[in-house]
């Protein structure tokens, strides 16, 4: 193997590499790029969300029914235990506090599951990511896609759940879709923004039930929070009440719940839903992507 | 010809390190994890034991080469592969590469709670195939792994095969992609002898389409089958890097085959 002293002695391996239009292998593409590659794969975020929830379920003798019998079983818990044996009503009539407190459940377990799969949607797929090449945004956007799939059975308990107290269906049931689609992209920028911090200390995955147990409390997922806070300064309703996880919780108990007015609601609230989700959507990709080439280093 | 050797490769003293929680200090109770945090100090956080497994490797291959890498256990073969395809960020130092390197395997997408059916298309998805592509190549896929000769296996759940045959669907999933510059990582061969030769078989044809191949491998016979250059990686340094004949004579001499 004596070759001849090529023409390209003496090159730097980066001068090299620039003569023959080599790249950076693992190098971060640019925003567009990203959300370009990210959209090829949707195929594959798509099938992986659906494998995911599949999966879950596959060893149970009860199979897929799960999905439905699982948000049914906390309703019904829900429904013992303050419906009947604490007969509460928070200052609301009975037949509307159950289904608002079933709907603040499911609306609120779906962002908290989706912050929860985003802490280890890179730290916890790391075989994944080392041994294949896919932006790696597609795991938390997968993971947040599921947790949404996952939504949507609940919301056949929750129809269930709210004819049976008295609400029928109506025009602005149809309202439930916006209010779940802001409510999705900011679950999903909650995510990326979860997965890049997961990724770093995955120590994460300990802590946030507390965070999230706190936020639960603090969002009027089991009272409402203009009842509940009559006597105090009104600043701290307001700021309770503008809260992402209040907020997407409100629209959709509005849209579902005869009794549920807009009296109940703060002021301009689906511009702050939309705030949210952009603000949050927006940051989280952008937050997400910066780190791009370092996930997988562990 | 040998002018006009065209560089595919090219890896600028690569250093990798891997970072490893928890594993400092050998004790592992909580008490010690607290110490650790409360007494930190000298710039790199306690608690954190960091593995330098590639030291400053630099190589150029050209297309057309087929590259073996050998080193004994730990030496930090299947680390520098992983740094080539991209998926391990490297600590300082570049990789330079035509096109997207990729490293053969979907082990990881798969799920073994899934059908065989259904992990053929997510691993064809996580590979980057097209839904079209997936759906011609399905039954090629499903024929070459041979799942079907003794009965529908295809549509049970993967967690319910054998590792053998669990191992040939993996493989049949990862080969059935054609790749710029392939990577095959150790242990590819395996099922029964029939397959075992299928394998090479299929590997053999993915050397031909593909423009550069590296091959880690412990079978000296298949480096000396199908590699023509070999590097030589020993505590993730480069050791020797020449062509086959040469670098296995002095790696047997020190590994006293």
């Amino acid at each position: 193997m004596s070759a001849p002293p090529s023409p390209d002695e003496g090159l730097s391996p980066a001068d090299l590499a620039a003569k023959y239009g080599l790249s950076v292998s693992g190098a971060r593409p640019g925003l567009v790029e990203y959300v370009r590659q990210l959209w090829g794969r949707r195929h594959f975020i798509l099938a992986f969300s659906q494998a995911k929830l599949t999966a879950q379920y596959s060893q149970a003798k009860l199979g897929q029914l799960w999905q439905v019998a699982t948000p049914l079983l906390n309703a019904l818990v829900y429904y013992l235990i303050f419906g009947l044996i604490l007969n509460a009503s928070r200052g609301m009539p009975k037949e509307v506090y159950i289904p608002f407190l079933v709907t603040g459940v499911f609306v609120f377990t779906f962002t908290q599951s989706s912050v929860m799969a985003g802490v280890r949607a890179i730290s916890g797929n790391l075989g994944l990511v080392r041994a294949l090449h896919f932006p790696r945004a597609s795991l938390p956007v997968s993971f947040a896609l599921q947790q949404l799939q996952q939504l949507l059975f609940s919301m056949i308990v929750l129809v269930l759940v709210a004819i049976g107290f008295g609400s029928y269906p109506s025009l602005s049931w149809i309202l439930v879709v916006p209010a779940l689609a802001l409510q999705f992209v900011f679950n999903t920028g909650l995510a990326l923004i979860m997965a890049r911090l997961g990724s770093k200390t995955p120590d994460l995955a300990q802590l946030m039930p507390f965070i999230m147990r706190t936020w639960m409390y603090a969002s009027g997922v089991m009272f409402s929070i203009p009842i509940m806070l009559r006597d105090k300064p009104a600043w701290i309703a307001d700021v309770l009440m503008y809260n992402p996880a209040a907020v997407y919780m409100d629209l959709v108990r509005f849209a579902l719940i005869d009794g549920y007015g807009s009296e109940n609601l703060p002021a301009h609230v689906w511009l702050a839903g939309l705030g949210w989700s952009v603000l949050i959507g927006v940051a989280g990709f952008v937050y997400f992507w910066k780190a791009e080439e370092r996930y997988g280093r562990g | 010809m040998a002018e006009t050797r065209i560089p595919t490769v090219i890896a600028d003293d690569v250093h990798i390190v891997y970072r490893v929680n928890g594993a400092a200090g050998g004790k592992g109770s909580a008490t010690a994890a607290l110490s650790r945090m409360v007494g930190r100090g000298k710039g790199e956080p306690r608690g954190v034991r960091k593995v330098h497994a590639v030291r400053g490797v630099s190589f150029t291959a050209y297309r057309g080469e087929a590259i073996g890498l050998i080193g004994t256990n730990g030496s930090g073969k299947s680390t520098l592969l992983r740094a080539i395809a991209g998926l391990l960020p490297t600590e300082s130092g570049k990789v330079y590469t035509d096109g997207q390197p990729s490293l053969l395997g979907v082990n990881a997408a798969l799920m073994g709670d899934l059908t065989g059916e259904r992990n053929v298309i997510l691993g064809g998805l996580a590979m980057g195939m097209s839904r079209e592509e997936i759906r011609e190549r399905y039954q090629d896929i499903v024929d070459f792994s041979g799942i079907n000769e003794k009965g529908d296996f295809i549509t049970l759940p993967m967690r319910t095969y054998s590792s053998g045959m669990g191992a040939r669907l993996r493989f049949s999933i990862a080969a059935a992609k054609n790749h710029d510059v392939l990577m095959i990582d150790e242990a590819l061969a395996t099922g029964d002898r029939k397959f075992q030769i299928r394998s090479e078989e299929r590997i053999r044809e993915l050397r031909k389409e593909a423009g550069t191949v590296f091959l880690v491998t412990h079978s000296n016979k298949s480096i000396k089958d199908t590699c023509d250059r070999v590097l030589w990686l020993e505590k993730g340094e480069l050791l020797m890097d020449g062509p086959t004949d040469e670098v296995l004579k002095a790696y047997e001499r020190e590994t006293g085959k």
